[in-house]
């Protein structure tokens, strides 16, 4: 056990956990509890918003799976990882005031408020909150498996001991806190994870004897590494193109990230946070990814990826800015996890039971039920990871195409197409998310592209036709419908 | 569509048109990582020029990239961005 570099990853655990719990203590009565709980009472600013957004949005992936996989790769991972710069920008900014106006108008606290006031269907609903359970479910516990193997390496503790530590600091801020204390804490890990990019990339680049002398060993190592086609020149332009679907232009439809355009104060909160979410999601990528390619040059030989970024840090950097840097995958997996524990309480308590179980329970009722399925559905989530399935990245992306084909164009069409209707939105969710189930099981990167590409065509063509082919027949849903959203 | 019929919200059309831009600004983000990664990464790696460092490829697609499309944000939110109100107590941030 190095206590050089633990030490600063305690201090992290232990800011992070007082912070929860002093926004945990402010919880306001006057908006109403569950709009309090489940989006801090849209009263986001412009840096916290954008923080809160790029936290969720960066996971552990973006600090181990990505960097590993960069270490193999060579640049032209780095390449994809560039990505990423759109989502800083693209949701705000397509989303953008609309939806949270919206959002205001129906009092919606969730995305499936949203879609149920839209498409007042049941179905759709139901189909929804379905989705979003199952395949955050599946997300969360990957990155669970993530935080605990994190803990695991640095600490040296049991596997088990750590995934407890992980879902002791996350839960109990979470659970009382609500959203507020998971876009507070998500601003300080925000910042964690760009500074941790800084110390690594600079400390990288020092150890190496500068980025042409870095370059000049892989070019004799392979000189495929520095090209954009990856060390084996499996990354073909196609292929690649294909990820702006998955983890660009996509990320639209990601139930976690699509909240938080409804939870800002006002517009000047969105414009800064389009600028300061691009900003920091672009050095984020950049830097990690850069810092993995820039690895093999300093730890030659690493056969499994994952471990690469840790390695990295205890080699070229001192014990306790090593365990600052190690700190950000941890702020990264953390405040992941507590964003999607909150949304998918939400959807089963604000989605499910008070729309079709008991849609008159009283505000304590109310509470006591956020608060206690929040903790529950940590609880499981904890029990799952301990034996978990050895597939993270796979499980995460898996999610993260799912829920995009189920929701882009439910949601964007929904904002901006009058005519889209339930039965447009049914199908499309249907349609995207069976043919991506299908098609990733059954013949995944068909022509050559990420199997995400063609369920989220289908489920527009499915929106787009399947709405003009069957008119909505609630005549006064339409007029109201009119009123708020157009 | 007919919207001479349904005025409706204006603060709608502002933010219709804000999306159409977000869309073009990702547009033109693509073009640039792409045009730039392939257009000057494609041939053999003996031939590559180097800036900083890095594969010129590289360097205007990811790096310079990055920037230019920072300074786009930056200057359509100032100049372009309309701020709308959102209700009617608006107050400073309190988170």
């Amino acid at each position: 056990m190095n206590w050089g570099v633990l030490i600063p990853f305690i201090a992290l655990l232990v800011i992070i956990f007082i912070v929860g719990i002093y926004a945990a203590g402010r919880l306001k009565e006057s908006t109403g509890f569950l709009q309090d709980y489940f989006l801090g009472s849209r009263e986001l600013g412009g840096f916290v918003l954008a923080m809160t957004m790029v936290a969720t949005y960066g996971s552990a992936s973006s600090f181990i799976g990505g960097p590993g996989a960069a270490y193999t790769m060579g640049l032209g991972w780095v390449l994809l990882a560039m990505i990423q710069v759109v989502t800083g920008y693209f949701v705000l900014a397509v989303l953008g005031k609309k939806f949270a106006i919206v959002a205001r108008k129906i009092h919606a606290v969730t995305l499936i408020d949203f879609l149920k006031e839209r498409y007042k269907s049941k179905w759709v609903v139901l189909l929804s909150a379905g989705s979003i359970i199952i395949f955050l479910f599946a997300s969360m516990s990957a990155q669970w498996v993530g935080g605990g193997r994190l803990i695991e390496s640095l600490t040296g503790l049991s596997y088990t001991s750590s995934l407890f530590i992980f879902a002791l600091s996350i839960l109990i801020y979470v659970t009382i806190g609500g959203f507020r204390a998971v876009a507070l804490t998500e601003t300080i890990q925000g910042i964690i994870m760009f500074i941790g990019t800084l110390i690594i990339l600079i400390g990288t680049i020092i150890a190496g004897g500068g980025v042409p002398a870095i370059m000049k060993e892989l070019v004799s190592e392979n000189p495929s590494l520095v090209s954009p086609f990856g060390h084996d020149g499996s990354l073909t332009p196609l292929y690649l193109s294909s990820f702006w679907i998955l983890v660009g232009i996509g990320v639209v439809g990601l139930p976690q990230i699509a909240v938080r355009a409804m939870s800002y104060r006002h517009s000047k909160a969105m414009h800064q946070a389009m600028i300061i979410g691009t900003i920091v999601v672009g050095f984020i990528m950049l830097g990690m990814h850069l810092s993995g390619v820039f690895a093999r040059a300093i730890i030659p030989g690493v056969d499994v990826p994952d471990t690469v970024m840790p390695l990295l840090a205890m080699e070229v950097l001192p014990a306790w800015l090593a365990g600052v840097v190690l700190s950000a995958p941890m702020a990264a997996i953390m405040s992941t996890v507590n964003s999607l524990l909150l949304i998918v309480g939400s959807s089963i308590v604000k989605d499910i039971y008070l729309n079709y179980i008991k849609p008159d329970a009283s505000d304590i009722t109310v509470k006591r039920l956020s608060m206690s399925v929040t903790g529950l559905i940590g609880i499981l989530v904890f029990l799952l990871a301990i034996n978990p399935p050895d597939l993270l990245i796979w499980l995460n992306l898996f999610a993260f195409g799912g829920l995009e084909a189920a929701f882009i164009w439910p949601v964007v069409l929904g904002l901006y197409w009058r005519k889209g209707n339930k039965y447009g939105a049914i199908s499309s969710i249907l349609v995207g998310v069976g043919s991506y189930i299908l098609i990733h099981t059954i013949s995944p990167e068909p022509f050559g592209m990420h199997s995400v590409v063609l369920p989220v065509l289908f489920s527009l063509i499915s929106y787009i036709g399947v709405s003009l082919l069957v008119k909505e027949k609630d005549l006064e849903h339409l007029r109201n419908m009119d009123a708020k959203f157009y | 569509m007919n919207k001479s019929k349904h005025s409706g919200d204006s603060r709608y059309k502002v933010a219709k048109k804000e999306a159409v831009i977000g869309i073009g600004l990702a547009v033109f983000n693509f073009l640039w990582w792409f045009g730039f990664a392939y257009g000057l990464g494609s041939k053999p790696v003996k031939e590559y020029t180097y800036i900083l460092g890095l594969p010129s490829w590289f360097f205007y697609s990811c790096v310079v990239g990055f920037l230019v499309v920072v300074m786009l944000v930056i200057i359509l939110v100032k100049m372009v961005f309309k701020e709308v109100p959102f209700d009617e107590n608006e107050g400073g941030d309190s988170l």
